[in-house]
């Protein structure tokens, strides 16, 4: 394995000096931003693509609930500007420094070409929901655009959600604007005893089912089900107590504000698996999630999205019998050492029409194969 | 004048031999190669083109319609796809040498599926069709785009529809979980399920809001919501379009996202209230509607901050629904508007840019001046909440050159909405309609992108023809044939 000493590391100082060392790159790349995800896929063996110079907001209006920033953007940085103004990202990004063990920040670019999002998932949607336009360099070396800057737009093909989740395969992000929400003016998490999974996944259910806007619904078997509700204060408290009444529940916690968020942040990032060598994110229908369980019977677990998200820790790898344990749905091999991710199918494998679909849109855009080449294998 | 595709004469000869093919195919029946009949497949609800397709064929089963297409890739015959033909931006509208693939055969909802909060619908069942099925449970479909009685889930998929209550519920792409899809080749396959996000590229993303280009989709799975317990509305009117906005991005500002947030303008104010006589007041220069739902004690609560706001932001008349009635009231003379300014005039062109909201008094102010160089008037309906323009353009067709004069007032709006920072659509789709403006709004490479999109399903370029991107076809002048509004396509759908 070719250690990052031995790279070529190129820091391009703007997007049109980006689409010049694409251009003329004779070997492959690999675009980082702030290095938080690079312990996820196949290892890569290319040159650096250091993207930190191009950092920073471009504009920001909340009354019109979008923000452009440049791809390089700290997350942190963003998320402190949309705070000041009482908004937020509403896919609420998970930070996997603590279970991956990295150092990395993360940037905006890196979070948008990853698709990760957190609790809020199942209710306000992932990172895709919320990306509308992007400016990026594809593996041509062009400088190109896409979507738009106001929330509302249908005009061409929708390639902000191609490019989410793409993992720098297609192109290589430069500006993204977002669609940002409102702050909560309150968030209550109530925790519930549950003895199984199966009895959380009911629980969970009954209230993502229930007209009380849960905006978040996990399970940690250390914990018990977690069930948030957010909000204007009088809305927050006056469902969160109509909830317990129909799930006839009486809550053992009950988190406010911050320490509502921490818990959250806690979940959707895992933290919980730190320690566990071999970590999985599992995507089922959330009613699957029990019998999925079953058959995966995992050291450690977490589930999130009423259930529909699975966090399935183990000390050995085995593959074959995570991606045997559902039917429908995706499994993403997170955490594993670089070694066996390289020998790894880490991304779930597409039926092949799709897959030929997929091989078609990454020659589309980067038909010298040189971005992040085998990353999403 | 927007031109049709020229037809392959080739394929034009062979017609005879397609309709044989395609009869092969399909059940006894579902052929339909009569004039008579061809003539209700000639357009869409952007009714001034029309266009006979070869031939129209009505699949029953997805396998039909993959040897349907399968057989097409063989042959080189165009496709287009159609669900109700509800399209304002002419999606639908046939080409002379394509069959046209119509989808009304797959009307049955497959799965209700309450555990997992999702419906699996083919893709020709109505998009209230899905809200009916689980209202029994309190559930709903949320995307509710105005001609919702009529349209289909697939066509929605394919236009990315939108509705009034999109800025709290999101567009269709937002509430779409899994979709069945047959690819220009003659293939099916599944992009997403009742699961969440892709395991590789989000080929579900990409095909929402494809416009047909890129394959059909026969099944849809979508995700269903509890129904809000209340929803009450806020009636506020202005004596300047400055104030209503200013209200609007203090509404926002305050952190407060409404279920829906419609704005018209003294025409269409006008208009409205001599149509249905709902109380709107008349002498205002823009009327706000704000919409709040969910518990009951949010609701109360929020209608007391939005009226707060509202007497800060100089509204001239605030009213509050004090029952559903009331409600639906306020709500009457907007989802009326359209038909409401279609009785001013002879016929009305409807058109659909977004703009940073912050821009709307500048371009209504054009909009005004602009009507004076056309010499046409314009009543404008605003989607406040996300920046969704309809100006309603007035004309004549009966008088010679107004067509023409009212469609380049409508491109104009358009390149009015991109100079400011907006787009060409916000809900209706590029289609027929607009695809000659993309050059306006993208630079050649962010068209030549997309192209290779499209290029990596349909390398032959048969889905679909002359929508959404420009072409370099030499234009023939067929294809336009006025019909006035009393004529007019699903005249008795709501449009909004």
């Amino acid at each position: 394995m070719v250690q990052d000493s031995e790279r070529a590391v190129l820091r391009p100082r703007d997007a049109a000096d980006l689409a010049e060392i694409v251009a003329g790159a004779r070997g492959p790349l690999e675009p980082v931003g702030g290095g938080s995800k690079r312990a996820i896929g196949r290892p890569v063996e290319a040159d650096l693509l250091d993207l930190g110079e191009l950092g920073g907001i471009v504009a920001y209006e909340p009354a019109e609930l979008v923000v452009t920033a440049r791809a390089a953007t700290p997350l942190a940085a963003l998320d402190a500007e949309l705070s000041a103004h009482a908004q937020r990202l509403a896919f609420e990004p998970p930070d996997f420094g603590a279970l991956l063990g990295t150092s990395g920040e993360q940037t905006i670019g890196g979070v948008l070409a990853t698709n990760l999002a957190g609790s809020r998932r199942v209710a306000a949607g992932a990172a895709r929901d919320h990306f509308i336009g992007f400016n990026a360099v594809s593996g041509r070396g062009e400088r190109f655009k896409a979507g738009g800057k106001v929330v509302k737009n249908v005009t061409g093909y929708d390639l902000p959600k191609l490019i989410a989740g793409s993992w720098g395969t297609l192109a290589v992000l430069t500006d993204v604007t977002l669609r940002v929400t409102p702050m909560a003016e309150l968030d209550r998490t109530l925790v519930f005893t549950s003895a199984t999974p199966a009895a959380s996944v009911a629980i969970l259910s009954a209230a993502l089912g229930s007209p009380h806007d849960v905006s978040a619904a996990g399970f940690d078997p250390a914990l018990g089900s977690l069930l948030r509700i957010e909000g204007f204060a009088p809305s927050v408290a006056a469902r969160a107590d109509a909830l317990c009444g129909e799930l006839s529940a009486t809550p053992v916690g009950v988190f406010d504000g911050a320490a509502s968020r921490q818990l959250w942040h806690v979940h959707a990032s895992a933290v919980a698996l730190a320690a566990i060598p071999f970590v999985w994110r599992i995507s089922v229908p959330p009613a699957d999630a029990p019998a999925v369980l079953d058959k995966l019977r995992p050291q450690r677990y977490l589930l999130d999205w009423g259930g529909g998200l699975i966090w399935a820790g183990f000390d050995a790898f085995d593959a074959a019998n995570v991606r045997a344990a559902f039917g429908s749905g995706h499994a993403t091999l997170i955490k594993a050492p670089a070694a066996e991710r390289a020998a790894a199918v880490v991304f779930q494998p597409q039926p092949s029409v799709a897959a030929a679909a997929s091989a078609r849109l990454k020659a589309a855009f980067d038909p010298r194969g040189i971005l992040n080449p085998g990353r999403m294998g | 004048m927007i031109c049709l595709p020229t037809p392959d004469a080739a394929i034009l000869e062979r017609r005879a031999s397609i309709v044989h093919a395609l009869r092969a195919l399909v059940a006894q029946g579902n052929v339909i190669e009569d004039e008579l009949r061809l003539a209700a497949y000639e357009t869409d609800a952007l009714t001034a083109y029309r266009q006979r397709p070869l031939a129209v064929v009505l699949p029953e089963t997805t396998a039909e319609v993959a040897a349907i297409l399968a057989f097409a890739d063989r042959e080189g015959v165009n496709v287009v796809p159609r669900g109700a033909g509800t399209s304002l931006s002419g999606g639908a509208i046939p080409a002379a040498d394509a069959i046209v693939v119509a989808l009304g055969k797959f009307n049955r909802i497959l799965d209700v599926d309450y555990a997992n909060r999702c419906v699996v619908a083919q893709c020709g069942v109505t998009n209230l069709a899905i809200s009916h099925a689980v209202a029994g449970e309190g559930f709903y479909y949320a995307p509710d785009p105005s001609s919702q009685i009529a349209c289909t889930i697939g066509g929605n998929v394919a236009e990315n529809s939108g509705g009034v209550h999109c800025l709290k519920y999101g567009l269709t792409t937002n509430n779409v979980l899994g979709v069945e899809f047959v690819t220009p080749q003659g293939e099916i396959v599944r992009f997403g399920g009742k699961h969440l996000d892709a395991g590789h590229y989000d080929l579900l993303g990409l095909t929402v809001g494809s416009e047909g280009l890129i394959g059909i989709v026969t099944e849809v799975t979508v995700r269903i919501l509890r129904r809000p317990q209340t929803a009450r509305a806020l009636l506020i009117g202005f004596q300047s379009i400055e104030s209503a906005g200013a209200c609007v991005a203090a509404i926002i500002g305050n952190g407060i996202i409404p279920a829906g947030m419609e704005m018209m303008d003294r025409p269409a104010i006008a208009a409205a209230e001599a149509f249905v006589k709902v109380g709107y007041p008349l002498d205002v220069e823009a009327l706000l509607i704000v919409e709040l739902d969910g518990p009951a004690v949010e609701v109360d609560y929020l209608i007391e901050r939005v009226s707060e706001i509202a007497t800060q932001n100089a509204a001239a008349g605030i009213r509050v629904s004090a029952s559903e009635r009331e409600r639906l009231a306020f709500w009457a003379g907007r989802k009326a508007a359209f038909p409401a300014v279609g009785r001013l005039s002879p016929d009305y062109y409807c058109m659909d840019g977004t703009i940073p909201r912050r821009e709307l008094p500048r371009v209504l102010r054009e909009i005004d001046s602009m009507q004076a160089r056309y010499g046409l008037r314009v009543a404008n309906v605003f989607h406040a909440g996300d920046g969704n323009l309809h100006p309603l353009i007035l004309y004549d067709a009966n008088v010679p050159g107004e067509t023409d004069k009212a469609e380049a007032f409508g491109f104009d709006i358009l390149k009015l909405c991109v100079d400011v920072g907006g787009v060409l659509t916000g809900e209706h789709g590029v289609g027929l309609e607009k695809r000659d403006l993309m050059t306006y709004q993208f630079e050649p490479v962010d068209l030549e992108v997309q192209h290779r999109v499209k290029h990596a399903f349909d390398p032959s370029v048969r889905f679909n023809p002359g929508k959404v991107f420009p072409t370099l076809r030499r234009c023939a002048e067929q294809g336009r044939e006025h019909v006035h509004s009393g004529a007019e396509r699903f005249a008795h759908l709501p449009r909004f």
